[in-house]
């Protein structure tokens, strides 16, 4: 409001002056990401709320779309394959807390004196930086009928025919998933996790020792208040994680047999069978439940803090 | 009496954790490799003895390259790895240069729309790409995007919002009186983005394209959807080679697999304090 005023008052040294700096500094800064943030995630977002009320595929001409109203938004809950997918992500979400667990477990190992401690924090660090298709070749390969997994729990005893097909049982291979995405993810947490212990003060660590602690006393009287918030958020953050999980099986099994989660099933949808108004309805409903998971998040929060202050 | 029972149990219970220790070491250690450890071995195998043989056996030989080259032919990975080398490259220097800008003009200047803009990019980190990608698609199409490797890099700059929320953050805690006595002895506003406060984000440079880098070099769903032809995979979509009439020559595979990750091993093995480091700043952010 200052601004324009000031624009129109003195206008031929308006840019020589302090402000009018100001307004081209910001113009110049801010015009090229506002612009990607606009073409690359608002008028996409406006898009597929529009097309969530559209009968359309990628090259139907604009004319000749038919708006359905609320239709694809009904398909979404009445399909079994669409809003049904959703119950995979409870395997998910299972194994986001194995997964946490094994990460605070290892990290708390692996912040003190171990031999070899190095060594193990890369090996267990490293599969995060595998890229996703490498995994998925990985995985195939290891759950393959008489392949690495069969051969090892052969050589611990177990009989070939006892073992299931990891990957197409349908009792088991949601679980195999989750375990490849446990390997690929637990050492980010635990290097995330080592992160917020070493960030303890020392001296705190001394006293404990002075005093006498053993080490069960010093994690849950030294380490885990200290790091209860990053603990917190990562298990919240996981659950809307596991909403969305679509890595595992989208290349590892495609989604066959029972694996295909919400987002497989939405890929599949608007890339292989080309119903974008469908594919968008769904899109947009786990956008809403994401964004109500993150408002519930905040609250829980803001109410564990005001806790801790009290 | 008393005293000693305490100093025994308190040396068996030593003993104890520290078996148990080492021992969920060793498990875990060799869980994580186990998988890593049977491609390598496939790797290795020559034709033949890859069909005669169970998998975990040893290769004839750990100096047979054949399969290596093989692969590294066949998915042209040397041009993979090129591309995938400038987009890297590119997209680092696109998202740090308009990212430290975007955090300079968030955090030292006050205007109407400064907080929209924060709330804007906070709203934006919530919506997960695959599910976008179902209308980018439809955009990157329609601005003739599709198939071009400057396109996937504008798109892959656009897409950023950890970096920006790591420049912000680095940004805040620098002292304003910085800035004040540079204006007080006339600097311009830029001037005293680019030579004072650029030179002092280089932490929060580095962590942001660590994250960043891992993101982009791995990427592989928008690769697929927007690199569609041969000349413009990248080392993660030129594995799309051997899927198909390809699929079960696992020696060949692996040894592709192995190439695919081995830059990625190298500069993790070369630069793991920074990785760990970046990795643990990354996320404080909440």
């Amino acid at each position: 409001m200052e601004k324009s005023y000031k624009e129109k008052a003195v206008k031929k040294s308006f840019w020589k002056t302090r402000k009018g700096q100001q307004l081209l500094t910001m113009g110049m800064f801010l015009v090229i990401p506002l612009t990607l943030l606009v073409v690359f995630t608002y008028y996409p977002f406006a898009e597929m709320v529009k097309f969530s009320f559209y009968k359309m595929k990628y090259s139907t001409p604009v004319d000749k779309r038919v708006f359905v109203g609320f239709q694809n938004y009904i398909d979404v809950f009445k399909r079994d394959d669409c809003f049904g997918a959703l119950r995979l992500s409870l395997y998910y979400m299972v194994g986001a807390l194995i997964q946490l667990v094994l990460a605070l477990y290892f990290a708390t190992i692996l912040s003190f004196k171990a031999k070899g401690g190095n060594l193990f924090k890369g090996l267990m660090f490293f599969p995060y930086l595998i890229n996703g298709i490498a995994i998925g070749f990985i995985f195939k390969f290891f759950y393959t009928r008489g392949f690495v997994l069969d051969t090892v729990l052969h050589v611990l005893g177990a009989s070939y025919e006892n073992l299931p097909y990891w990957l197409k049982d349908q009792n088991i291979n949601n679980w195999s998933l989750v375990a490849t995405s446990v390997w690929r993810y637990f050492g980010q947490n635990m290097v995330l996790f080592i992160g917020a212990i070493m960030s303890v003060d020392d001296t705190l660590y001394e006293a404990a020792a002075l005093d006498g602690a053993n080490k069960p006393q010093i994690f849950k009287h030294i380490i885990l208040p200290s790091i209860k918030t990053i603990v917190t958020l990562n298990v919240i953050l996981s659950i809307t994680g596991s909403l969305s999980s679509f890595e595992q099986p989208y290349v590892i099994t495609n989604g066959a047999n029972g694996t295909g989660t919400y987002f497989v099933i939405m890929n599949e949808i608007a890339h292989v069978s080309q119903k974008v108004g469908l594919a968008s309805a769904m899109a947009v409903v786990l956008l809403l439940i994401i964004f109500v998971c993150t408002i519930l998040q905040k609250l829980f929060f803001k109410y564990v803090f005001r806790e801790a202050k009290d | 009496m008393a005293e000693k029972n305490m100093t025994v149990l308190n040396y068996i219970q030593k003993i104890v954790i520290t078996f148990l220790k080492y021992a969920s070491l060793l498990l875990m250690g060799t869980m994580c490799l186990l998988p890593l450890v049977s491609c390598l071995i496939t790797a290795f195998k020559t034709e033949t003895e890859y069909k005669s043989t169970n998998v975990m056996t040893l290769p004839g030989s750990f100096l047979n390259f054949d399969n290596f080259i093989k692969a590294f032919k066949l998915a042209n990975m040397g041009r993979a790895f090129l591309n995938s080398v400038i987009v890297m490259v590119v997209v680092l220097v696109i998202s740090v240069i308009i990212g430290t800008q975007l955090a300079y003009v968030l955090t030292r200047f006050s205007f109407f729309g400064n907080q929209i803009i924060r709330s804007m990019y906070l709203f934006a980190s919530l919506l997960p790409s695959v599910a976008m990608q179902v209308t980018v698609y439809n955009i990157m199409s329609g601005l003739h995007l599709v198939n071009h490797l400057y396109g996937y890099i504008i798109m892959m700059c656009g897409t950023d919002v950890i970096s920006i929320y790591i420049f912000i953050q680095f940004m805040e805690n620098i002292s304003t009186s910085l800035d004040e006595s540079a204006v007080i002895d006339g600097a311009s506003y830029f001037k005293i983005y680019w030579q004072i406060l650029f030179p002092l984000l280089k932490p929060a440079i580095v962590t942001a394209c660590i994250l960043k880098g891992v993101s982009v070099y791995n990427e592989y769903y928008c690769a697929n959807l927007y690199l569609q032809s041969k000349e413009l995979h990248t080392m993660s979509t030129s594995l799309y080679t051997f899927v198909g009439p390809m699929g079960s020559q696992y020696n060949l595979i692996c040894a592709g697999v192995i190439i695919s990750f081995t830059p990625a091993l190298i500069v993790f093995i070369l630069c793991q304090k920074q990785i760990y480091s970046g990795i643990a700043a990354g996320a404080v952010k909440g």
